[in-house]
């Protein structure tokens, strides 16, 4: 009796534990993330989009899945593991939940890479969203914003400003309207640097310019999508 | 008998190769390969043609980089024969990351901006780093000698503090360029509305019991003391000073000259419990956490933010750097203090700012020019220009006290940009508290020690924020890792001086490090040898006697 009793408390204990483990490791919806409070761990699973360069055995990566998108910031990463980071690559991410300038963010995060079919976002417009409370909720994701108009980015009257205008070595900001509005646009130069195709063509906007922007919608103290493509806007 | 005799020299053998393989207690030495020397030649060669590259950072301000392009094209007009080509960085340790890279390939700039942290690791390669005492003191081409053609300042017209500061292993491997230090700008109508008078020097107390009290909140959720749904009343920019500061303020262990790292002590761990709690009670953040402390300080979102006083422009409802949009501001009378003491009536703050480093190049006639530039940085000309972009000190007293300066301090608050009054206040902290400052001591690795400290800063933080619990086990986990991170373990230690070598010691009583492996086999080894030794003689006589 006595060991039955013994045998039938262990496997309860098995059991028990299995479960917690289970309930600890379980991979959260796109939902569940935003859900999630601030400062909580994270477990979730999604593809690479893009990254910045990696430096110091860490890489920022943009990230999406077909229910919503993430940006993990500086990621732990060797620099043999970044090269494998390629658009579409399957990944679990495992870190904290945190908020900076309003950028919701995944911060002190490990991966590993996961078999399975690549995906890439389309890119969603977006462009009616513009100046709502409605933009945020897609925050992180790859987004389009249509026929805005290139506006003077400061009182010298230049299209654009760079962060390092001597060696054009940093980001390039630049400001575009649409119904009035002026938003500041970016492209960051670890993500798209000045041999790209979408720097040069920001370099050669003029101020009146309608273009079609693509971009990740980053958030700094609000909109401040991280561009990674501008071409003259479809007539 | 033979067979003995053989036993017994090759145990004497082994114990005389310990002993002279060099243990000193627990410091190991390791040999400069190269002590920068170069002799300043006879004369400058005008008519040589010389390309010379500079690196430089700026703090993303156009003014500044308008400082360094006309004092390139101002030198060059002094001297034809040079032209010299600018790479700007936003970002120190991307300036230490490429020249790191380019040493070994022999291919560093001339002149860089730098730290003096950094320039101890450059100067593990041989002769990487001019030392730059005897081209400071020639009397033809030094610090305002004969030769030089623009009125350069002379070593007494540097301001002797900032110059000591470029000091590694009694010798100068850099000039300073500009100082600031870190200084807590302070909404004060808050303080005033939480019931507290604003002292002219706040303890940490002070700032952790307004901070605190700032946390009330409303039935409806909102911070009574602003009315928003955002209060972080304390926030702290760069971290790693936080810790360095907290520690110098209380007497407490950070590092010494010799290399040895002395932060892992009960002092840190007390400081960072206390960091703990008000981070676990939301009334402390940090840059790396929430974001710039200005920002949050404009929107009325902060009371107390501690930034360096290079950063003036951006802080106040009022400043002329805005990183926040305006209808995000909220209008605050804002007041300039010194970082938080222990000990108000001996305030002490950080010194810190950008020096120059000039890289050793094969053609004396490079490093001669390279020298001149770096004469040219310290000049009034651009001393001024620079110094007056932010809150920064001019790092000579010629500028100091020129007329010119005088007259920008004297129009503090005369308008909201050139002559913004926190940016003016700033760089007068720092000049009413030059005697006050202090920094830390350099050596190959004081750069990672330095980050290990705000990583600990930043590690409790977190673990509040994400309700991990703080213990003393926590805080050894915390070392352990925080050691293994940054390499700590593999500094090496200079060899203590005899005369003063257990200063430091006496300090700590005792290094908490551990003992390199070599040691640790000595100290065992050659007692081990010796009981062999003396059991083998017990022995061979126990076996005489019962024979006889």
């Amino acid at each position: 009796m006595k060991k039955i009793v013994a045998l039938v408390l262990a496997l309860l204990m098995v059991g028990c534990a299995a479960l917690a483990l289970a309930e600890g490791e379980k991979v959260m919806t796109h939902e569940e993330y935003v859900a999630a409070e601030l400062d909580s761990p994270v477990l979730v699973e999604t593809y690479v989009q893009d990254h910045q360069s990696w430096w110091d055995n860490k890489i920022t990566v943009y990230a999406q899945s077909e229910d919503g998108a993430y940006f993990i910031y500086e990621m732990k990463c060797s620099e043999e593991d970044a090269a494998k980071l390629v658009p579409g690559t399957k990944i679990l991410v495992k870190g904290f939940k945190s908020a900076w300038s309003g950028e919701v963010e995944i911060t002190d995060a490990d991966f590993e890479i996961l078999e399975g079919e690549p995906f890439i976002a389309e890119a969603k417009d977006v462009t009616d969203k513009l100046g709502t409370e409605e933009l945020i909720n897609y925050q992180n994701e790859r987004v389009l914003f249509k026929g805005m108009t290139v506006e003077k980015y400061d009182d010298a009257g230049a299209a654009f400003a760079y962060k390092n205008a001597e060696n054009k070595t940093d980001d390039l900001y630049f400001k575009v309207s649409k119904d009035g509005v002026v938003y500041e646009f970016c492209v960051e130069f670890y993500l798209r640097g000045q041999d790209t195709d979408v720097y040069k063509a920001v370099e050669a906007l003029k101020v009146g310019d309608v273009v079609d922007v693509e971009a990740y919608l980053y958030w700094y103290n609000g909109a401040n999508p991280h561009v990674i493509g501008v071409t003259p806007a479809a007539q | 008998m033979k067979t003995r005799k053989t036993i017994s020299l090759i145990l004497m053998l082994a114990l005389a190769l310990a002993v002279l393989s060099g243990c000193h207690g627990t410091l190991v030495s390791k040999a400069v390969t190269g002590d920068g020397n170069t002799d300043v030649p006879e004369e400058f060669d005008e008519s040589k043609k010389i390309e010379l590259t500079f690196w430089a950072k700026n703090d993303t301000n156009v003014v500044q980089t308008a400082v360094y392009t006309q004092a390139i094209k101002d030198f060059e007009a002094i001297y034809p024969n040079v032209k010299i080509s600018l790479r700007l960085y936003a970002d120190y340790s991307r300036i230490y990351a490429d020249v790191i890279t380019n040493i070994p390939t022999n291919t560093p700039p001339n002149v860089c901006i730098t730290y003096p942290d950094h320039i101890a690791t450059y100067m593990t390669g041989s002769d990487v780093v001019l030392q730059l005492d005897d081209w400071m003191r020639d009397s033809r081409y030094g610090l305002g000698g004969s030769e030089v053609k623009f009125d350069a300042p002379r070593e007494e017209e540097m301001v002797p503090e900032f110059l000591n500061e470029c000091m590694l292993n009694g010798h100068y491997y850099a000039m300073p360029y500009m100082r600031s230090t870190e200084a807590l700008y302070v909404n004060q109508d808050m303080v005033e509305k939480l019931g507290y008078e604003l002292p002219d020097v706040l303890t940490w107390d002070f700032v952790w019991e307004v901070s605190e009290k700032a946390m009330e909140k409303n039935e409806d959720g909102s911070f009574k003391v602003n009315g928003q749904n955002v209060m972080i009343p304390f926030i702290y920019k760069s971290t790693d000073n936080m810790m360095i500061t907290m520690l110098k303020q209380l007497g407490a262990p950070y590092s010494n000259e010799n290399g040895e790292v002395l932060i892992f002590n009960d002092t840190t761990k007390s400081l960072l419990e206390e960091i703990y709690l008000h981070a676990k009670s939301r009334a402390f953040s940090t840059f790396a956490i929430s974001s710039y402390p200005g920002n949050f300080l404009n929107a009325g979102q902060c009371i107390f933010a501690v930034d360096s006083t290079a950063g003036a422009t951006w802080m106040g409802s009022e400043a002329p750097m805005q990183d926040i949009h305006e209808d995000q501001k909220v209008p605050f009378k804002i007041a300039l203090r010194p970082v938080p003491q222990f000990d108000p009536e001996h305030p002490q703050m950080i010194s810190q700012g950008p020096s120059i480093c000039i890289f050793n190049k094969d053609d004396p006639q490079e490093v001669l020019a390279s020298w001149l530039f770096v004469q040219y940085l310290v000049s009034n000309s651009v001393q001024l220009g620079y110094a007056e972009t932010e809150g920064y000190l001019p790092v000579t007293l010629k500028a100091q006290q020129s007329a010119e300066y005088r007259d920008y301090l004297s129009r503090k608050g005369e308008d909201n940009t050139d002559h913004y009054f926190i940016k003016i206040e700033a760089s007068e902290l720092l000049m009413n508290n030059t005697a006050n400052t202090f920094v830390t001591p350099v050596f190959n690795g004081s750069a990672s020690l330095r980050s290990a400290a705000g990583e600990m800063v930043e590690n409790v933080c977190k673990s509040a924020r994400r309700k991990q619990e703080m213990n003393d086990a926590a805080i050894q986990k915390l070392y352990q890792d925080v050691r293994g991170l940054y390499r700590l373990n593999e500094i090496e230690v200079k060899q203590a001086d005899p005369s003063g070598g257990t200063e430091a010691a006496e300090q700590t009583g005792g290094s908490s490090g551990e003992l390199p492996g070599i040691s640790k086999a000595l100290l065992i080894g050659i007692p081990a040898i010796w009981v062999l030794i003396i059991a083998f003689e017990l022995w061979e006589k126990k076996k005489a006697k019962r024979k006889n």
